[in-house]
């Protein structure tokens, strides 16, 4: 079985946010990166496939050349090789649009990623892939099981799950609990240093959407507590402060 | 992008570690790390969020080894990560084993006790000192967890003066037969081996592999300790205990090959304390910046900044002489006495940040919920094993003047 797993490149999710010039850059100043959370289900998941039925695992990133220690995390963890689309992934279609090329290429029974990023937060990439490929895709995936060449899957929809039988090849969003994240071993970071990594260049430039400005939201501000009895300043915070009635 | 959606996603998505450990790294070392370092790094500080810190307290409380912990630092690679991968293990460098034994001791220092045991003093000796047959025998074996080591050198009436021992053994043609005991032995209890050192018939010292089971040795475990309450510690006896030849390291002897052992575990100990030292350093600041007195956090009081600064001061300093220190192993370079140098202070200042830390968090300081307490109960076993505080003064007096001021 061949698992294509697409992998982001993200800020640690305790990462100070903040912006340079103007408000359109994000600030990389003193930032972790990290493989994307959901991303990293999807990789635990593949190496558990891969261990059960054998194969290989290909992980592919979008991402300029700062990318590729989160790459070799991942070759660490357990993916066999790699591939890296020599791009900033600008956009959400921009990003589908290389994965489905890449994808092509490879005949891949499984393509997994996470349900979405956690810097633009879209969710938009599995089902775009899933378009361009003319291949089903399904998100978020909860449980992945193969057996002979279908796929069970349990997904989670508004209030409640949704059991499906899928035949591969198909695209899959993943999050918890598919699988639990892997820590890599010293033997696995060893043997990542001599595992491929394929550098290719994007199919087109053409980014389709573009920032404008970013912005912060407010920041919280602290509870205000009310006394039972006196009714009249809530009513009037709530009318005049919150503006909900 | 926004910072709400990513907080929110962001915690969602977060790993469950309640533990949130992140190092100090106030002269901006990581610039010196190569990518590999740092990822080394991070795993092994993920597997001590996950498998140590959450039962840490627990374990030391209840006076537990937690047995499972040696297939588990087998398969994460915490032991032996310098061996060559052909032996089982890492293949790794020196600054990488460092890291490792730091991020593992800043969860406790019992935890690297048994890890830097099993790694320099039971697979270096036999990777070192040992015949191919011993190596294929034992090191795969030690690496994955599969076996626990232990070292035998101190005795009960030789500490710091190993080269006085009294275990023996005698020539009895087909094999030795070897009689004596060691004391204060980390992993004892529970280990399949010991490396033992023992003088022969001509009072020279050899090391030898011993296994559980040959009739005649013995592992009572040590009682009573209110420190590295989290790793066992016993005795080793041997009473006519026949060890056949094979199981004699050939290719060193003298009291040179126990103390080259020690030499690379007091390397891993000058890394590892300072893992304590920054457990304790971050648990203090954050709690002095939301321990609120007079109507302010008390990290406002002068005398409590003076506290972090100088803990931080003396955190960055070690960790400077630890990256040197780890360069000149890679390069085959380091003396004992500079390696002396790091273990006696960095242990040092390790247990004074403890202190301090403790100082900090005022009653508090003293419960479970934080770990001063703990790492400092255990830092009163690293200043004394591996070379006493003193003894490692005397080793550096000794490099100064070309005079031994030992006995």
């Amino acid at each position: 079985m061949k698992i294509l797993v697409c992998i982001t490149h993200v800020p640690d999710t305790t990462s100070k946010i903040s912006f340079t010039d103007g408000n359109t850059k994000f600030d990389k100043t003193g930032v972790q990166y990290i493989i994307g959370p959901y991303d990293d289900y999807a990789l635990a998941r593949a190496v558990e496939l891969k261990e059960q039925h054998g194969g290989s695992i290909t992980v592919l990133n979008v991402g300029e050349a700062e990318t590729e220690p989160t790459i070799r995390k991942a070759l660490a963890i357990g993916a066999d090789e790699a591939i890296r689309v020599n791009a900033f992934p600008s956009d959400a279609f921009f990003v589908a649009k290389q994965i489905a090329s890449v994808a092509k290429e490879g005949a891949y029974d499984l393509i997994l990623m996470g349900r979405e990023s956690i810097d633009f937060n879209g969710g938009q990439v599995h089902s775009m892939v899933g378009e361009l490929m003319g291949l089903p895709s399904v998100s978020p995936v909860m449980v992945l099981d193969i057996e002979g060449s279908t796929a069970k899957i349990q997904r989670e929809i508004e209030g409640g799950k949704e059991f499906m039988e899928l035949d591969m090849p198909f695209i899959a969003g993943c999050q918890e609990p598919i699988a639990e994240w892997k820590i890599p071993n010293m033997r696995g970071i060893m043997s990542a240093r001599s595992k491929p990594l394929q550098v290719v260049d994007p199919t087109d430039d053409g980014v389709q959407a573009d920032v404008e400005v970013f912005e912060l939201p407010p920041a919280k501000e602290a509870v205000k507590l009310v006394d039972p009895e006196n009714l009249d300043e809530l009513v009037n915070l709530l009318k005049n402060e919150a503006k909900v009635l | 992008m926004s910072t709400d959606t990513l907080t929110q996603n962001g915690q969602a998505a977060k790993r469950s570690f309640t533990d949130d450990f992140e190092s100090p790294d106030f002269y901006q070392l990581d610039d010196l790390l190569t990518d590999e370092h740092k990822l080394i790094r991070s795993s092994i500080r993920d597997f001590v969020k996950k498998e140590i810190t959450p039962y840490i307290e627990d374990w030391a409380e209840n006076n537990q080894f937690p047995a499972d912990i040696v297939s588990k630092f087998g398969e994460i690679g915490a032991f032996g990560p310098t061996v060559p991968v052909d032996y089982g293990g890492g293949g790794l460098d020196y600054t990488s084993y460092g890291l490792i034994m730091q991020e593992i001791e800043r969860g406790d220092s019992g935890m690297r006790s048994t890890a830097s045991v099993q790694g320099s003093l039971v697979m270096y000796p036999i990777y070192a000192y040992g015949s191919e047959e011993q190596r294929k025998k034992y090191l795969p074996k030690l690496a994955s967890g599969e076996m626990l080591g232990c070292f035998g050198l101190t005795e009960p009436n030789h500490g710091s003066n190993p080269g006085g021992m009294e275990t023996h053994i005698k020539d009895m043609g087909d094999h030795f037969l070897l009689n004596g005991a060691k004391m204060w032995i980390s992993n004892a209890p529970k280990a399949d081996i010991a490396v033992v050192w023992a003088k022969n018939q001509d009072g020279r010292i050899k090391g030898l592999i011993i296994e559980r089971g040959m009739e005649g040795f013995t592992t009572p475990e040590t009682h009573g300790k209110w420190s590295l309450r989290a790793s066992c510690t016993g005795e080793l006896v041997f009473s006519d205990v026949k060890v056949p030849k094979e199981n004699v390291l050939p290719n060193k002897d003298g009291l040179g090959a126990p103390l080259g052992c020690l030499d690379k575990a007091r390397y891993g100990i000058a890394w590892g304390v300072v893992g304590a030292a920054m457990d304790c350093y971050e648990s203090a600041r954050k709690y002095a910046l939301e321990r609120e007195q007079f109507g302010k956090p008390i990290a406002s009081f002068q005398l409590v900044q003076k506290k972090l600064a100088e803990m931080l001061t003396e955190i960055t300093k070690a960790q400077l002489v630890n990256w040197r220190l780890g360069k000149l192993m890679d390069e085959g370079k380091a003396t004992s006495a500079q390696i002396s140098l790091a273990k006696r202070n960095n242990v040092e200042i390790a247990l004074n940040i403890a202190r301090e830390a403790r100082q900090i968090h005022g009653g508090m300081g003293i419960t479970g919920e934080y770990p001063m307490m703990r790492h400092m109960m255990n830092l009163e076993s690293v200043v004394t094993y591996e070379g006493t505080h003193d003894i490692h003064l005397l080793i550096l007096g000794h490099k100064i003047t070309g005079i031994p001021a030992f006995g």
